[in-house]
């Protein structure tokens, strides 16, 4: 049988198996990786200094439960609800049916804002990152500011009592036996609320366009 | 034509040395057994899946069957549970035939096997109960991670012990794409499991994420398959692939353009437009050597055709090809950055993914298995009419739903970009998710059919032979050398 280098076990095994998988690893992993890895990747605590008005607003909303699983709205108390908040979106595959990237085509800048950028998600929230596979329900990368607390509350405790025609399921786990939500119904607000609320222009904008007699509950 | 190099034909099952058969038949009933068990619980953890979108799910508000954990035990289990065991099991059937070695231990293929069940059924339970990984197709819980790590190395060294053993030089084709599934496998599952959750965060993170769930199709399972087809199609033809630089083509064609096409799931995404332009590159780039690779088997299928009336592994193997054919032509349209407008984050997308892996690899494992059930049982199928049973109610219930979801995501996309109000796509999608439901239940009663079937074959009195052989059984030892071209040797 004539011999055929390219038909043997190392040939395959060095330069299809290793060599191909390593340089396809470094043109399309490891290139964009070295250029973001210019941005700042912010870590959680530089995150929670930033800590948007609804997550204040959770702790009025609902005193009683906030206090007993975060004490106060602070910096320390935010970072724990996030980091919760970002393990329970996870836990539940939220990030199966709602996206988080509003691309630069298909009018979605016009539904949801502006266009999403490599900076956004340049921190330790976005690891791994979160930016979706389907959009069974809409984006959620605009998401702070647009509903109030008690509105993501009542969704997430019967979505169809909110929006008649939801497939979203019930997470009534989130809540405890007085239907009150419990420590994973705060965290899981208080992520979807943090969505977007880096972007404080487009969150005033976005308020502006609203009616002022349905502002009512808005964070601001 | 010289088709057998009668000098390295193994003469006998047991070679001289040792009293260990050549394939180690329970190893490959047990992969078989537990293959078709999560097969069964990844469909039905699917159908569970689909009645929430009709508003009806059988256990509302229970935690640990919350929908979206299910969806999550549906796509592991199908790519981890239903593919990988069904491989394994052709794996230890095929490379032992093809290199006249046994596999490296018969110790390690027990306990690759338990070890395998147990990650499954970790995985099951830990994404239950919310400790799934955040990464797609790589939600398999963080502490069952080493563990797959482990089981793949041990997989990679078990195989790869007889073919760098055998005397059959140069290696088939089979062998080659085998080679190179098992380093891939285990690089591409680091990569993927390890990279985006604790060092690259956000765009990169996406890009490697999107490297993982193609190299999981395009270096794991793809691989595994056309391996797979170059050793039982001719085998089953007795005759030798058409041509064998076409192989060549196919397999260093696959090889090098495959792994570069991950970034195209994050069409659109900040991800550096240059490389989303490469991946979109190769991407159609790949569809060109899959032509050759298809051109390859259905000239060798030429002049036999007939067989596919009678033959039903070779039905499901050119049915699985035909759809491969379709998803990739489908794929080199819907890479471009004019349809990913529309498309992406559709129901399009959930088309495409159950007619490559059910469609294609799916139907290729199902076909191995009716192919192999008898010999590894030693009985005489129960029934040959259930067996077309079950090809045509999978099949007619998987072109059902590929076709329904198609329409779906155009119609989502549509609609999304029309900015009608978001509900509006969620109504209009409502009437094809009952045809999807519908349609995921015809390929559940299928596979009852085929289990049933199963069962009453391994229980079957009728011993394997005893009546008129159903299936040829002299070429079962026939290495490589029969199946490689006479014109390449």
């Amino acid at each position: 049988m004539a011999k055929s280098p390219i038909e043997r076990f190392s040939t395959i095994f060095l330069i299809a198996g290793v060599s191909f998988f390593a340089f396809s690893f470094i043109a399309s992993g490891l290139v964009p990786w070295l250029m973001m890895n210019k941005l700042h990747t912010k870590t959680m605590d530089e995150l929670a200094k930033d800590m948007p008005a609804s997550f204040t607003k959770l702790s009025q909303d609902y005193p009683t439960e906030f206090k007993k699983h975060f004490g106060a709205a602070n910096s320390a108390s935010y970072k724990e609800a996030l980091i919760l908040g970002k393990e329970i979106y996870i836990a539940e595959a939220c990030w199966h049916c709602h996206s988080q990237q509003v691309r630069p085509i298909s009018n979605e800048p016009a539904r949801w804002g502006k266009v999403s950028t490599a900076d956004e998600y340049q921190n330790e929230l976005q690891l791994p990152q979160m930016m979706g596979t389907r959009r069974v329900g809409p984006d959620l990368f605009r998401e702070a500011g647009r509903r109030p607390n008690d509105w993501h509350m009542a969704h997430f405790f019967k979505p169809t009592n909110v929006v008649p025609s939801s497939v979203m399921p019930e997470f009534t786990w989130f809540f405890d036996n007085n239907k009150r939500p419990n420590k994973k119904g705060l965290a899981i607000v208080t992520y979807v609320n943090w969505l977007g609320s880096w972007n404080k222009d487009s969150t005033d904008e976005m308020l502006q366009s609203i009616p002022k007699e349905n502002r009512a509950g808005f964070v601001k | 034509m010289a088709l057998v190099n009668v000098s390295t034909v193994p003469k006998a099952e047991t070679d001289s040395n040792s009293n260990l058969p050549l394939v180690d038949k329970w190893v490959v009933k047990a992969h078989f057994i537990a293959g078709i068990s999560f097969f069964f619980l990844a469909l039905l953890a699917g159908l569970l899946f689909s009645t929430q979108f009709l508003r009806s799910y059988l256990f509302p508000g229970i935690e640990l069957l919350s929908p979206g954990r299910i969806r999550m035990v549906h796509t592991n289990i199908a790519a981890f549970g239903f593919l990988a065991n069904l491989f394994f099991g052709g794996l230890y059937w095929a490379i032992p035939r093809l290199t006249g070695e046994r596999v490296w231990k018969r110790p390690v293929s027990l306990f690759l096997f338990w070890t395998w069940q147990a990650i499954l059924l970790a995985t099951v339970v830990g994404e239950m109960f919310g400790y799934a990984q955040g990464i797609e197709w790589a939600e398999t819980p963080m502490f069952v991670d080493p563990f797959v790590i482990i089981g793949v190395l041990l997989m990679t060294v078990n195989f790869y012990v007889p073919i760098i053993r055998t005397k059959e030089k140069p290696l088939y084709v089979s062998l080659w794409y085998f080679t190179a599934a098992f380093v891939w496998t285990g690089l591409v599952y680091i990569m993927g499991n390890y990279l985006p959750q604790f060092f690259a965060p956000g765009v990169a993170g996406a890009a490697i994420g999107g490297l993982y769930i193609h190299d999981l199709v395009g270096l794991f399972v793809t691989p595994l398959g056309w391996g797979m087809m170059y050793y039982f199609v001719p085998l089953i033809l007795k005759k030798p692939i058409y041509s064998h630089a076409l192989s060549l083509v196919g397999f260093w064609g696959l090889a090098f353009f495959y792994p570069l096409q991950g970034v195209h799931h994050f069409l659109w995404s900040p991800i550096p437009m240059f490389v989303q332009y490469g991946a979109v590159t190769s991407t159609i780039a790949v569809e060109i050597v899959v032509t050759t690779v298809i051109v390859n088997f259905f000239m060798t299928l030429k002049g036999s055709g007939s067989i596919l009336k009678t033959n039903l592994p070779m039905r499901w193997f050119y049915t699985g090809m035909i759809l491969y054919f379709t998803t990739c032509l489908q794929c080199a349209f819907q890479v471009t950055l004019t349809l990913q407008q529309i498309i992406h984050f559709t129901d399009w997308v959930v088309a495409h993914a159950h007619l490559v892996m059910l469609g294609v690899f799916g139907f290729w494992l199902l076909g191995i298995v009716t192919h192999l059930w008898p010999k590894v049982t030693g009985k005489e199928w129960y029934s040959l009419r259930l067996n077309t049973w079950h090809y045509w109610l999978t099949t007619i219930g998987l072109v059902i739903m590929f076709g329904d979801l198609t329409i779906a995501g155009l119609i989502q996309g549509f609609s999304w970009r029309s900015l009608q109000i978001w509900e509006q796509s969620v109504i209009a999608s409502m009437p094809f998710w009952m045809i999807r439901t519908f349609a995921g239940s015809m390929i559940v009663l299928g596979q009852m059919i085929w289990v049933y079937n199963l069962y009453r074959t391994a229980k079957n009195p009728i011993k394997l032979g005893d009546s008129q052989p159903t299936i040829n059984t002299e070429h079962e030892l026939a290495p490589a050398s029969m199946m490689r071209p006479a014109v390449a040797s």
